[in-house]
């Protein structure tokens, strides 16, 4: 049987990410590990992550994490970072007084801002949670049956900014432009929570699930 | 485009069965708390919060069990309120499958656990409940007192100074309900929740006192919530989420339908 790796580095809830993939997994297993061996064996990588990203990146190095994550994306097999799990991947982020990522991709997570304003000069919330659109700015398998701006839910306070617009297929205004998400060859990277956005975040997954890693 | 105010059902479980006091004292059943959320679910809440008011421990394991049990169903957004006084608590409910959890009478005797809590899981994951009565009479400019054990003891802090500590603590969201108006159907407390709206950066949900569609809607246009909650409006059937969604879309009220 094939399996889906949700990488466990002791950081948030892993519960709601595998049962979500549980949930749309098709002759798939859902394992939550740290264990290099399983998640190299895997077919499908998830990188999930809440909290701080001090605390995540000390202890994805601490792990090992940030070798495994390399050797996978590496490798060609579909690779999904979810989150604080996709904020890992860039460069750096203002976060903690400025943390270095593992610089999968080009760019820089960024404060929103105190106080953050909307076009009409009002102020927003931050974090910046509940569900937002999401505007599809590049076709992609994982878009898949889900229509432009649809409605995904978001909990965060540091927005990722990419330095190869070509590589964003997904935009949401909330003050700023945020890039909330990204895709470049077998990998691709969501700001939002799709195992937490009902049908549309399960379909996405369901889309992840399915895909062979090649964008062409 | 922008960011959508949030319905939030609400459902008082006790001994696993959901129930709605009214002023914190009558109860009165209203269904598994599985089958209730799987409906609000399958409605279109865009969360779903527990508030656990069983008192005893092992009743707390039924808790557990039936988030658990939602939680592998229904992948929306869940808080579970009540009972969490320690960092394992925490731990508990997020591993059962809960996103955040509701932190109230805790902070107030103990504030630093809603700081060790955010940096330990995450401010996203930490939501403080503010119980409060307005103490001010009237026409005295407003004044908000915190009340813990059901709205039954008075603690003389201000809610609106609270508030902003509690952010400063850690705070990811604050839960705020007025005592006065919960169970009443009179509406929010449309000038704490705005109070406390302004004086603070992270979303405030209103909550306590929701009789119709219009108080949801004032909730959000007057009281400046980011969310709105209610529990028997929703749970007797007199109006439904989509209902709801779509009666406050029509007051400009940008929602996710």
């Amino acid at each position: 049987m094939k399996t889906i790796a949700v990488i466990d580095y002791g950081m948030g809830n892993l519960h709601s990410v595998s049962k979500a993939l549980e949930h749309v997994a098709n002759n798939q297993r859902v394992v939550v590990t740290s264990d290099p061996d399983v998640i190299r064996q895997a077919e499908h990588v998830v990188l999930p992550g809440v909290g701080a990203i001090r605390d995540c990146m000390a202890e994805i190095r601490r792990l090992g994490v940030d070798k495994v994550v390399q050797e996978n994306i590496a490798s060609g097999k579909p690779f999904l970072g979810i989150c604080v799990g996709y904020q890992a991947l860039m460069q750096d982020s203002e976060e903690n007084g400025g943390i270095p990522c593992l610089g999968h991709f080009d760019g820089h997570v960024r404060f929103f801002g105190d106080p953050l304003l909307d076009e009409k000069g009002e102020k927003l919330k931050v974090p910046h949670m509940g569900w937002n659109q999401v505007k599809q700015a590049h076709p992609h398998p994982i878009w898949q049956g889900i229509e432009d701006e649809t409605r995904f839910y978001f909990v965060h306070s540091y927005y990722v900014e990419a330095a190869n617009t070509d590589q964003v297929i997904g935009e949401t205004r909330y003050g700023k432009t945020c890039h909330v998400a990204l895709a470049q060859d077998n990998v691709v990277a969501v700001q939002f929570h799709p195992e937490k956005s009902h049908d549309a975040g399960l379909q996405l997954l369901k889309n992840f699930a399915e895909w062979d890693g090649k964008t062409a | 485009m922008a960011l959508a105010k949030r319905i939030i059902p609400c459902l008082d479980v006790d001994k696993g069965r959901v129930v709605k006091g009214v002023n914190f004292i009558d109860i009165r059943d209203a269904g598994n708390p599985v089958e209730v959320a799987k409906r609000y679910n399958e409605q279109g809440a865009d969360e779903i919060t527990f508030l656990d008011i069983t008192a005893s421990n092992e009743d707390r394991d039924t808790t557990v069990h039936m988030v658990e049990e939602i939680a592998s169903e229904v992948f929306i957004p869940l808080t579970v309120g009540g009972g969490i006084r320690r960092c394992e608590d925490i731990r508990r409910m997020l591993n059962a499958g809960a996103d955040k959890v509701g932190i109230n009478t805790a902070a107030v005797f103990n504030p630093d656990f809603v700081r060790e809590a955010a940096e330990r899981f995450g401010r996203q994951c930490i939501v403080v409940a503010i119980d409060c009565k307005r103490v001010s009479a009237d026409g005295e400019p407003g004044r908000w007192e915190i009340f813990t054990h059901g709205g039954r003891k008075p603690t003389g802090i201000d809610a609106i100074e609270w508030a902003i500590k509690m952010n400063d603590y850690g705070a990811g969201e604050i839960l705020l309900t007025s005592m006065d108006r919960d169970g009443t159907k009179n509406g929010f407390d449309l000038d704490v929740t705005r109070a406390i709206s302004n004086a603070i950066p992270i979303p405030v949900i209103a909550s306590g006192g929701v009789g119709n569609l219009q108080h949801l809607a004032d909730g959000v246009t007057e009281g400046h919530a980011d969310a709105v909650l209610a529990a028997s409006i929703f749970h007797f059937g007199e109006y439904s989420i989509p209902e709801a969604k779509a009666f406050m879309a029509a007051q400009g009220i940008e929602m996710r339908l």
